[in-house]
């Protein structure tokens, strides 16, 4: 009987101990919530993973989370990957999205043209424009943490209030709107997909298959556990985490285009407002340690749509867009305390405690 | 004999408050014509920051030890829209309402200092949750903009000028202008002092010096980190309640979009300050003129009047990557020492 408690305990033990519990359970714990509340209100149960084709596209609430959450999770590659080797997090990732945005808006319409429906340019000078923006921002990040060994979270601070304040200069302080359907295909539809989705899986596909069939993954982890011993090995430690930043840059700009894309238009105040810290929040829901080190990629992608369906899940739950935010800081709290290793010690003095008293009522 | 010899440090220092000093000069020189000169410019920029000041003198204290505390713009944002409906909605008296706020301050302390203490969570994660129930503790109170005009005690707070015996000018309508400043003036330049002594001269102050400089030997002293720590985050969230208040004296209203961004202005000064964000270094003094280049540049470019206002944000961002690649220089050359 008790040998069997015991077999079931350490399975237990197994599953939780898994690199991907913490974010698939989140998931799982999200979709439940889901479900309960369809049943409750008299709805079919499951009408969170029903899937139907209206006027030639996909809908349905799980659609909408995949697409919504194409942001957050482009973003969470690369600062899983600045997180892993710099042991710092990248917090200028929401004002980059926005100067991105801003600079691809300017190009295609020309300065201090308000709104426009013909591009003044070829739409892939202002796309790449906009990447490029992206990823001169990570060089400037990556140039300060890398060689100048700033502090991550104080380099980034400085394009965190800089960024947006020069796509507003960049836009002459207006909303330039692009009313062309060729630069609105990144927001909407490629066939019945939406091609947010296919974006951020097009992202997902070459940072994953760049990380397996090269070394460049174990490179990044090394760097992250001991920066001093990888440089003594042979690896060129400072400049793995210059890339690492100009990854992260590359990964902001592309977010920006297409949330640019979603809205015609470069709002430089409201895109990408709090994306880093979801961005964040992604990598850590993910497993990842916020303190660097080993890195899975998977984790934070789940985690970044996880968070995207427990936003959807609260807004379908009837709370606001500005109340959202306490439960997810309840979240959160919750999810860095399990991973505490203080909680974790204590969790494990209670469980010894607890079988040392078992023992003792065996005996 | 003994001679003193100027560390990086105390050099960082002089730099910034030569910085501001230059700063302040080109502005009278330039911009006299728009009454730069008066006393009363400077006092206004006491004026307009002295919510600021507060909060960076208890960053001040956080980044001392090593850590962050970025949940400080929306826990003035509470502050503020809970003074706001308070007064307005439920109509209690406004002394009782202050008391509250700053129990607030010192509860929301206290959970993050746990957090960061006792459960060893990266400050910026925790900060980073305080943040976000901060915000949305504010939407749950209220969603709209809520005006403070009913309450005569906190009406009159607002408007009361402490004029200066000296620096009284006749305008060019030969009206007689005296230099004034507010109750939140003397309100943060108390906060200010207070923090320098403590700093200096107690125990506490010492080890947040300890824990920041280096962890370990802090600990093999025999000093209590993680409660050093947590009283550290407590003081910030009080003084971050105070400025809330002073905050709230100045606008007079509370909204949910309060003082957004106001965590990385006290970062900012605090960092231009001379403080250094592994912890260890510092000093209010820096940060206190820290805050007084933020609030010269924003005046700068709204005395300007053409300059857009996002200029004075990439002129702060600037200046803050100067200090940085000061400081980092600095470092390196004392790392190769």
């Amino acid at each position: 009987m008790q040998s069997q408690e015991v077999v079931q305990m350490s399975k237990v033990k197994k599953l939780t101990g898994m690199p991907l519990f913490l974010p698939v359970f989140c998931m799982l714990l999200v979709m439940l919530v889901n479900v309960i509340f369809d049943a409750a209100n008299g709805n079919f149960p499951f009408n969170f993973f029903t899937i139907s084709v209206r006027n030639g596209v996909l809908y349905g609430r799980l659609i909408d989370i995949l697409n919504r959450g194409s942001e957050i999770a482009i973003l969470a590659i690369g600062m899983t990957l600045v997180v892993s080797s710099s042991a710092g997090t990248d917090i200028s990732v929401g004002s980059v999205m926005s100067l991105a945005a801003s600079f691809c808006c300017m190009l295609l319409a020309g300065y201090g043209v308000a709104s426009t429906s013909e591009l003044a340019m070829p739409l892939i000078v202002g796309v790449l424009g906009g990447i490029l923006m992206g990823c001169v921002c990570g060089a400037f990040n990556g140039f300060l943490v890398a060689y100048l060994n700033v502090q991550p979270m104080v380099a980034t601070l400085i394009l965190f209030s800089a960024a947006r304040a020069i796509g507003l200069l960049l836009c002459n302080n207006l909303i330039v709107y692009v009313r062309n359907d060729s630069f609105g295909f990144f927001g909407s539809f490629l066939g019945p997909i939406p091609t947010p989705i296919v974006v951020a899986a097009f992202c997902i596909l070459v940072v994953s298959l760049l990380l397996r069939y090269t070394a460049l993954g174990l490179y990044i982890q090394s760097v992250g556990i001991n920066k001093k011993a990888s440089r003594i090995a042979g690896l060129n430690s400072a400049k793995i985490i210059f890339l690492c930043y100009i990854v992260c840059g590359l990964c902001a700009g592309i977010a920006g285009i297409v949330a640019s894309s979603r809205i015609t238009s470069a709002d430089s105040n409201n895109i990408g407002l709090n994306f880093e810290l979801d961005a964040i929040l992604a990598v850590a829901l993910g497993g990842n340690s916020l303190g660097g080190g080993k890195f899975r990629l998977a984790g934070s992608i789940i985690g970044a749509y996880t968070i995207q369906a427990i936003t959807t899940t609260l807004y379908a739950l009837g709370v606001s867009t500005e109340q959202a935010p306490v439960y997810k800081a309840i979240v959160v709290i919750i999810i860095v305390t399990i991973q505490a290793p203080p909680f974790k010690a204590f969790m494990k003095r209670m469980s010894a405690k607890r079988e040392l008293a078992k023992g003792g009522a065996a005996a | 004999m003994k001679t003193k010899k100027i560390n990086s440090n105390t050099l960082l220092l002089i730099i910034t408050i030569a910085l501001f000093f230059v700063m302040y000069l080109a502005g009278c020189v330039v911009y006299s014509a728009k009454g730069f000169t008066h006393l009363q410019t400077f006092l206004n920029i006491l004026i307009n920051n002295a919510g600021l000041l507060c909060v960076t003198c208890g960053m001040t204290c956080v980044m001392l030890t090593g850590g962050i505390d970025i949940s400080v713009g929306s826990l003035i944002a509470l502050d503020c829209m809970f003074l706001a409906v308070g007064m307005e909605r439920w109509g209690m008296s406004a002394p009782l309402l202050c008391v509250l706020v700053l129990v607030i301050g010192i509860v929301f302390g206290i959970v993050q200092g746990f957090c960061v203490g006792y459960l060893q969570i990266q400050p910026f994660i925790v900060t980073m949750a305080g943040m976000f129930f901060g915000r949305g503790m504010t939407a749950i109170i209220s969603t709209d903009q809520v005006s403070i005009s009913s309450n005569e005690w906190f009406v009159n707070l607002a408007n009361t000028r402490i004029f200066l015996p000296f620096g009284a000018y006749t305008n060019n309508k030969g009206v007689l202008q005296v230099p004034y400043i507010r109750i939140t003036v003397v309100v943060a330049l108390i906060v200010l002092v207070a923090i320098f002594l403590m700093l200096r001269y107690t125990k506490f102050g010492r080890s947040l010096y300890a824990v920041g400089g280096n962890e370990q030997s802090a600990v093999m002293m025999g000093l209590n980190v993680p409660m050093t720590k947590l009283k550290a985050y407590v003081l910030s969230s009080f003084l971050c309640s105070i400025g809330g208040i002073c905050f709230c004296l100045n606008t007079m209203s509370g909204n949910v979009q309060q003082a957004t961004g106001l965590e990385m202005d006290a970062i900012a000064s605090s960092v231009i300050g001379g403080t250094l964000l592994t912890g260890g270094v510092g000093n209010v003094i820096g940060s206190f003129f820290g805050v007084l280049i933020n609030g010269t540049i924003s005046t700068l470019v709204k005395t300007n009047g053409k300059l857009l206002s996002s200029w004075s944000n990439i002129a702060v961002a600037a200046l803050l990557c100067f200090f940085i690649v000061l400081q980092s220089i600095f470092a390196n050359i004392k790392a190769k020492k």
